[in-house]
């Protein structure tokens, strides 16, 4: 984790740890819970959100396709997470300026992997747990425990942005 | 009159839901490997790769090609002197429901787009359309809404050259950039109404991707021969407008590269002499879709 700041936007690398998923109607709820000042269903500081809605489970196997979503549509929640200590993300597709400057000021890192290779992707996921909003489905919020699992840093700690 | 029982059709339609989401179209693979081939740049061809062998472990793990097992939708071309005993639509729907719950695919579908809500695996899209004979083709395509949400139609002057019409279809793929899974398959609906050219392209994208010449020496792989290369007729506008797209650079992935488009597909019907409609659907580079008949 320490390791996040150094990173340069084009770097590959393979990340082994916890990933938090969360895409659309969760953001929504997390930020008014920032908002109302509740208690989060994890802790943000320091953590690393997968923008990411899992296939169900098919028997036997760890998770569904679970290939990374559209980044761009959780960029108004996105400076409000990473104030509160949110460390990076891992998406597809560029994100807004706001977001940008949100990164360079609160020194978070925004990660892509490989889009449209959800099956690919599942080989990486060692265990799944459900961590909230189970009542949004493929929406809930879920702690994953990945290993070697492929990254590309697109936008790093000093504004540094892999689309140009 | 030949009929066929509802429950058939349900069947048909579970297996669809698995044949759609597990592997990926030939043409589509074909198009994959030969992109696949022809690009230089090193990361491209790295994603590129690994586009390739999602597919191939997809396909062997019985596991879905993309979460995003979409918003199905079925297009069933229905012979005139077939009698169907029972609920066609329902019958569609549970067949719907059932595969997509089967295998362990995605529950997207939300019952209300304003409430939200919890959401299922239907209703299904359904397009009917009333053909001569005594079969039914049913197909299905899941369409992922990364690229769902690029779509974009236009409502041209009828007076409107053949280059805005160019430079609109290039723009909304800009627009799409790296946000959509390239490389992209583009549908496009030119004519009929509003309505009908969105339905087009939607229907475009189920065109065979056909396959492209190998480059001759010398010239850029993605640029179009040029003794096929007819301006003003479709399949010349739909080379022109794929080697002008693959000059973007958007590339797979989005981070540069030869090959932003595999194909562009383009449906067109008359139309009113007042308007000229034309309506972009984008694909992402998992394009999907099955077929039976019964």
């Amino acid at each position: 984790m320490n390791k996040i700041d150094t990173l340069k936007a084009g770097q590959e690398l393979l990340f082994s740890g916890v990933l938090y998923v969360a895409r659309d109607q969760a953001h929504k709820r997390l930020a008014e819970a920032i908002k109302k000042g509740s208690r989060l269903p994890f802790e943000l500081k320091n953590s690393i959100i997968y923008y990411c809605g899992p296939t169900r489970t098919p028997q036997g196997k760890v998770i569904g396709s679970c290939g990374p979503t559209t980044s761009s549509r959780m960029d108004e929640f996105t400076p409000l997470l990473l104030k509160q200590g949110l460390k990076a993300m891992i998406g597809k597709g560029n994100r807004s300026v706001e977001v940008k400057e949100a990164l360079k000021k609160y020194k978070g890192v925004y990660f892509i992997t490989y889009a449209g290779c959800g099956a690919l992707l599942s080989k990486y996921v060692k265990s799944v747990k459900q961590v909230a909003y189970g009542d949004l489905g493929p929406e809930a919020i879920l702690k994953l425990e990945v290993e070697n699992f492929p990254l590309i840093v697109a936008i790093d700690v000093r504004g540094g942005c892999i689309y140009g | 009159m030949r009929e066929l029982k509802a429950a058939n059709i349900t069947q048909a339609v579970m297996e669809l839901a698995k044949r759609a989401n597990f592997s990926l179209r030939k043409d589509v693979l074909l198009a994959l490997r030969k992109a696949y081939r022809r690009e230089k740049n090193r990361r491209a061809k790295t994603i590129l790769k690994a586009i390739l062998d999602n597919a191939a472990y997809a396909q062997k793990e019985n596991l879905a090609i993309c979460q995003d097992t979409g918003m199905p939708v079925v297009f069933a071309r229905i012979g005139q002197d077939l009698k169907i005993s029972g609920n066609l639509k329902a019958a569609i729907n549970s067949g719907i429901e059932a595969g997509y719950k089967k295998y362990s695919l995605r529950n997207s579908v939300l019952s209300d787009p304003l409430l939200r809500g919890k959401s299922g695996f239907s209703p299904c899209i359904m397009h009917m359309d009333i053909v001569p004979g005594d079969k039914i083709k049913l197909t299905l395509l899941p369409k992922g809404f990364g690229c769902e949400n690029k779509s974009q139609l236009k409502m041209f002057k009828p007076t409107a050259g053949i280059e805005e019409i160019k430079q609109f279809i290039i723009e909304v793929v800009k627009n799409a950039g790296a946000d959509a899974c390239p490389p992209y398959v583009i549908g496009v609906g030119i004519g009929g109404t509003a309505d009908y050219a969105c339905f087009l392209a939607k229907k475009a994208l189920l065109k065979r991707i056909k396959p492209q010449r190998e480059p001759q020496r010398g010239l850029s792989p993605t640029c179009p021969p040029t003794h096929q290369w007819r301006e003003g007729t479709v399949p010349g506008l739909e080379r022109e407008l794929l080697f002008k797209i693959n000059n973007l650079n958007i590339g797979p992935l989005g981070l540069g590269g030869k090959i932003t488009a595999l194909a562009v597909n383009i449906q067109t019907y008359p139309t009113h002499i007042a308007g000229l409609p034309v309506a972009v659907n984008i694909s992402c580079h998992a394009l999907r879709s099955a077929s039976v008949i019964l």
